[in-house]
Order: structure tokens, then sequence, then C-alpha cells
């Protein structure tokens, strides 16, 4: 079944052979997302974004993304000047406006929202985010990334790394690497390890999963070093937040055992877990992962609105 | 049916028995059933650790003049999975069957996650899944979130 007409609401919507075709797509958007060659892929193509919270990369990166292949964009960045200002509910809201362009990118900050809105619309709608829930489109970006710097995903040995209990992006790209046969190292303070239900979904996805609180231990072995942020608001206690913060801090010297060619992500933006000293790194491979979103999304919303990518 | 059991409930000839309840469950149960729902003239029966051969001490209720609605089965499925529920008319066991939990519960529980759509004004009922069976793991299909403890959020 191909991705044309189809929502992607979470990365459990896409089969691994349908992971493998937006990469593929997302490959042959380089040129075009970097300017070297003009798309008209998407002419006459309407793309409504409607976030309901502020975003600031994501909405750009989507928008950028429609401009390079000669489609358009139409926005709603303001939901107080919206109509659920007014009481409207998002169901209604997007059953009306989802029949405007040709797909729905959405972002809101109540999980499940873009599960309503896709049942709300007839025509296909994208997840950018939905509260503290699922960003498949931020998962498709971390594996271009791995695999763009890899040629694979087989066979890594990726350390997901800080906050493994409520970082559901971390969840989502666990998942998704488990339909790869990825070894995955986690490493994590105990309070916030990865909950168990988590771990065994993992490990029926076929996930080879071990634990490493060692970050410095981890860290020798790793193919990707993925660092996520631990959030103040997880801790009851300043000191304790201080002590776990610290001691997952990523610095030049951490990375100094590091096989030559591991690469450092992270999701951004990053609030101190690494140090800015990483950037000059060879190691250091975030904002490239920042850039591949929008090539990414040009090859998603390619197969989604035309069922093609050349 | 023994002697024994007999003397403890007395029969009923139309109603709904559950039995099977695991111990100390039949008030989950009735809580499920909705007392309130109950017709005041109708007898409800409970009874509290009771020996069972099959699930060594049990809780059993009897409503009389009520079926159950399967909303309020899939419900039971999720609290009291080891229960049994049997329709009787006039005094007869007319059919009888364990709760089976569906491979997916609509409208039952409420999603714990506060900030799940379901829990704000939308058009939309709760609906999970079942991620795991034993034991029981639901996980919603909105937010995606997991829940093993049922009791504290039923609808």
């Amino acid at each position: 079944m191909g991705l044309k007409g189809r929502d992607l609401v979470s990365i459990r919507d896409l089969s691994r052979e349908e992971v493998v075709e937006v990469l593929k797509a997302s490959r042959r958007m380089l040129p075009y997302s970097e300017g070297s060659k003009i798309g008209h892929q998407l002419e006459g193509k309407v793309l409504t974004l409607a976030f309901f919270e502020p975003s600031t990369r994501t909405r750009l990166s989507f928008e950028t993304a429609m401009a390079r292949l000669g489609g358009r964009s139409v926005t709603i960045s303001d939901p107080s000047a919206s109509s659920l200002r007014k009481g409207e509910t998002l169901y209604d809201t997007i059953r009306v406006i989802g029949q405007y362009g040709d797909a729905v990118v959405l972002r809101h900050p109540n999980e499940g929202a873009a599960r309503l809105a896709a049942q709300a619309s007839d025509r296909p709608v994208i997840n950018a985010g939905d509260g503290a829930g699922q960003h498949p489109t931020q998962t498709l970006i971390d594996l271009a990334t791995i695999e763009e710097k890899f040629g694979t995903l087989q066979g890594l040995n990726v350390v997901l790394l800080g906050d493994l209990k409520y970082g559901r992006t971390v969840h989502s790209l666990a998942r998704a690497l488990a339909l790869f046969g990825t070894s995955l190292v986690l490493t994590a303070p105990p309070t916030l390890a990865m909950p168990e239900e988590v771990r065994k979904d993992l490990d029926s996805a076929g996930a080879k999963v071990q634990e490493e609180p060692e970050l410095e231990r981890a860290v020798k072995n790793a193919d990707v070093l993925y660092v996520t942020r631990i959030q103040r608001e997880r801790f009851g206690d300043e000191a304790e937040f201080a002590k776990v913060a610290g001691s997952y801090r990523v610095d030049p010297a951490l990375l100094e055992p590091a096989k030559e060619r591991m690469i450092v992500l992270h999701p951004l933006p990053r609030t101190g877990e690494i140090s800015p000293s990483v950037d000059a790194s060879p190691h250091a491979a975030y904002f490239r992962q920042a850039f591949l979103g929008v090539p990414v999304r040009m090859g998603l919303l390619s197969l989604i609105l035309t069922g093609k990518a050349a | 049916m023994t002697a024994l059991r007999e003397l403890k409930l007395t029969p009923i000839k139309n109603g709904t028995v559950i039995d099977h309840i695991g111990n100390g469950l039949a008030l989950d149960v009735l809580r499920i059933i909705g007392i309130n729902e109950i017709d005041r003239s109708s007898t409800v029966s409970v009874a509290l650790h009771v020996r069972s051969q099959k699930i060594g001490w049990k809780d059993i209720v009897k409503v009389e003049n009520m079926e159950l609605s399967s909303r309020k089965v899939n419900a039971i499925a999720l609290v009291a999975p080891t229960a049994t529920i049997s329709i009787i008319r006039d005094f007869h066991v007319r059919e009888k069957r364990p709760v089976d939990l569906p491979d997916r519960v609509v409208g039952v529980l409420l999603c714990p996650n506060a900030s799940c759509i379901t829990n704000q004004p939308e058009p939309v009922e709760s609906d999970f899944e079942v991620a795991r069976r034993k034991p029981v793991v639901l996980r919603c299909t909105y937010c995606e979130r997991l829940v093993d403890d049922f009791l504290h959020h039923l609808a």
C-alpha cells in the first residue's frame, strides 16, 4: 500500500517498508532542498498548516518543503485569533479547514489531537506534534540522519540518553529503530528509565535492548548517541535535578574515547545537555539533523500528495 | 449449583448472575453495574468470599430484572477478568459465558492522561486497544497512553 492519501499520526502507522520509502524519497529531495535543483512536483497543491501551539522550526520546514517543490501553504498560527477561541471544537475546525487544501499539518497542545483531526478530515492529516505525544516526522528525520551518515540503519549501536520515561519522541524513535534490528542501549537516571511496557513493546518488535547507566561506558561502543532533554519539572527537588542533569552532560571529554564515526543527535532545542564546545567536533550531527527536516518533509509530502517522489 | 450456595443467595426468576468474580471485587462490579440504575423493587444479592472449586475464593453478584449492556460487560472484563455472566429467565440459565475482552474498548474508561484529546470538550469517545492480554494492558488509540489500572478510570 502506497502512502498517497494516507494520514501520518504516529510512527506506528508506518511499516518498515514505508519508512524505507520515505527515507528514499527524502534522499532524492536533497538537491531540491539545497536549492541546486528547482522542484515542481507539488505545483498546484495547497498545504494547510494548523498550528495551535507555537513552533517556529517545524512550521517553517513544512512551509519551505512545500515552497521548494512549487506548492503553496496556508497557515493558522495564532489560535487566539481563531474560532477555537470562540469555543469551536478542534473536530469542527479541522472538518471545515481540512476541505480547503490538499492536506493538513497539525500541531496541537493535546495528545491524540492528530488522531481526532484525521477522523475529522477527508484529506490526509500529518501530525507535527501533539502535546507530549507523537511527532512522527521528527522520528523520520532522526532515521534519515542516521542513514545518511552510516548508509544503513542495520547493525548499529544506538545509545538513547536522558529522559526515557516521559520523552515520547524517544519511544517513537526506539520503536522505529526496532523495525530495523538496531541495538539499543538505554542510558537514563533510574527515575527516568524507559517504562516496562515500552520495553516489552520493543522486545516484541525484535529490538535488542540493554541498559547501561554509565554514560562513559555507553559512549565507547556507540555509533549514535541520541541525547534528549531532561526536564526540570520532572524533579520535585532542584538539587536532585542538578545532580542528574550534570551527570548526563555531553562535552568533548566524554566523546574522547568514542568511535571515530560516532554521531551525536539531539532533536533541539537543547538546554544544556550538549555543551556548545561539542559543536565543532566531527561527532556533532544535530545541526545536520535539523536541516534534514526540510528534505524529509519534502519526501513525505510528495509521497502523501502525489504518490511519487521523483 | 450446590445446595450450599442456594442457601447463601436466593435464586432469581429473571436477571443476571455474575459469578466467579475475583475475591473481594464484587463491590467494584456493583459500581460498574451502577446500583442507582437498578429498579428499587429488584433484589440485588451480593456474596463475598465464597469458596470456589475453580478459583479458590470468589464473589457473586445477582441482580434481578436486569441484563447488562455490552459496555458494562467490557468494564467487568477489565476489573474482574475471571467472571462469568449468566442470563436467567424464568429461573433457568438461558445463557452462560465468561466475560470476554474485545480487541477494542470504547467508552468504558476515561483516559488517565488529563491532556488527552478524549478528555477535552470534543465530540469523541474514549477508545482503547488491547496492547497485552495477560495481564491486560490497554493503549489509548488517541494519545497512546498505556493503562493497567482500570478501576480508577471507569467512565
